[in-house]
């Protein structure tokens, strides 16, 4: 069941960044290029995802566990500290470099060609790293 | 811009949201892109790693049946530059594990949360975003 519920969410996750255009750099980019020929495009996918995740957080809170039985993630502590803002700059810059970021740069694998695969190897070689090196933030990667 | 992509960025938004939600309620989990795939390559995350892969598996297989059969525009209008890919590629994966979180963490899932983190974690890769577009496109032309 766990493993069903992942891929389906894995694939609608998927049919959503390829139909909101989060796929396409040129769109990512225009949406990062502030002080150029702006594109508003990316914050009607942010607001879009954001509206159904605000009632789940508030079903979420009258639980204690999913359906599944897991217990609901608990709340990150709320500390700003280097590596959230560091690695977050780190991100920002690779974004915007390239115009795709982790989810998308997963969807295009099956039709992206060889840039793709390259960007793709590229970021699992620096996860790969950031792990090694112990560079990982607060907040467990969920388990 | 024309009409109609605010308009699939809002149903692709949607989409995102709606799987975010299933992932949290049904299963328990925050729909991360870059924890999911972090805990499979740096091998945090064994101990529910059939579940990781089926996540991934469905957002690489669904948007490519979606391009491939559906016939659905599948451009990703990525560079070719290898250098740039490989760049932006090892930003992208430590700055997200440093970070512990990329757009659908920290955006979609700790935003709709009114999470501290994910907040501060978005102002930062969408300010470092938008300066690297700066610097990079309209300073020095290389993107």
């Amino acid at each position: 069941m766990r493993f069903l519920i992942a891929l389906l969410a894995g694939g609608l996750f998927g049919a959503g960044l390829l139909t909101s255009g989060m796929t396409n750099t040129a769109k990512v980019q225009g949406w990062l290029d502030f002080f150029g020929a702006w594109d508003p495009t990316l914050a009607f996918v942010l607001g879009g995802a954001i509206l159904p995740m605000l009632v789940a957080w508030q079903i979420a809170a009258r639980r204690e566990r999913a359906i599944l039985g897991t217990p609901i993630p608990a709340p990150s502590e709320p500390v700003i500290d280097g590596r959230l803002i560091g690695g977050s700059a780190l991100f920002g810059f690779g974004w915007a470099l390239v115009g795709l970021c982790p989810g998308p740069a997963m969807a295009v694998l099956g039709f992206g060609g060889g840039p793709a695969w390259i960007f793709f190897a590229a970021m699992a070689g620096g996860m790969m790293l950031a792990g090694g090196l112990g560079l990982i933030g607060r907040g467990k990667t969920r388990a | 811009m024309i009409p109609a992509d605010w308009i699939y960025g809002l149903i692709g938004g949607l989409m995102i949201g709606t799987a975010a939600a299933i992932y949290l309620l049904v299963s328990g989990r925050i729909m991360g892109a870059s924890g999911i795939l972090g805990g499979i390559v740096d091998g945090s995350g064994r101990d529910t790693l059939s579940e990781r892969l089926a996540f991934v598996a469905g957002l690489v297989l669904v948007p490519t049946i979606l391009v491939r059969v559906g016939g659905v525009s599948g451009d990703t209008n990525a560079t070719s530059n290898v250098l740039l890919l490989i760049v932006a590629g090892l930003a992208v994966g430590i700055g997200t594990r440093m970070a512990n979180g990329c757009t659908s963490g920290h955006g979609v899932c700790g935003i709709s949360r009114f999470s501290v983190r994910g907040i501060a974690a978005t102002i930062a890769y969408l300010f470092f975003g938008g300066l690297t577009m700066l610097v990079a496109r309209h300073v020095l032309g290389v993107i």
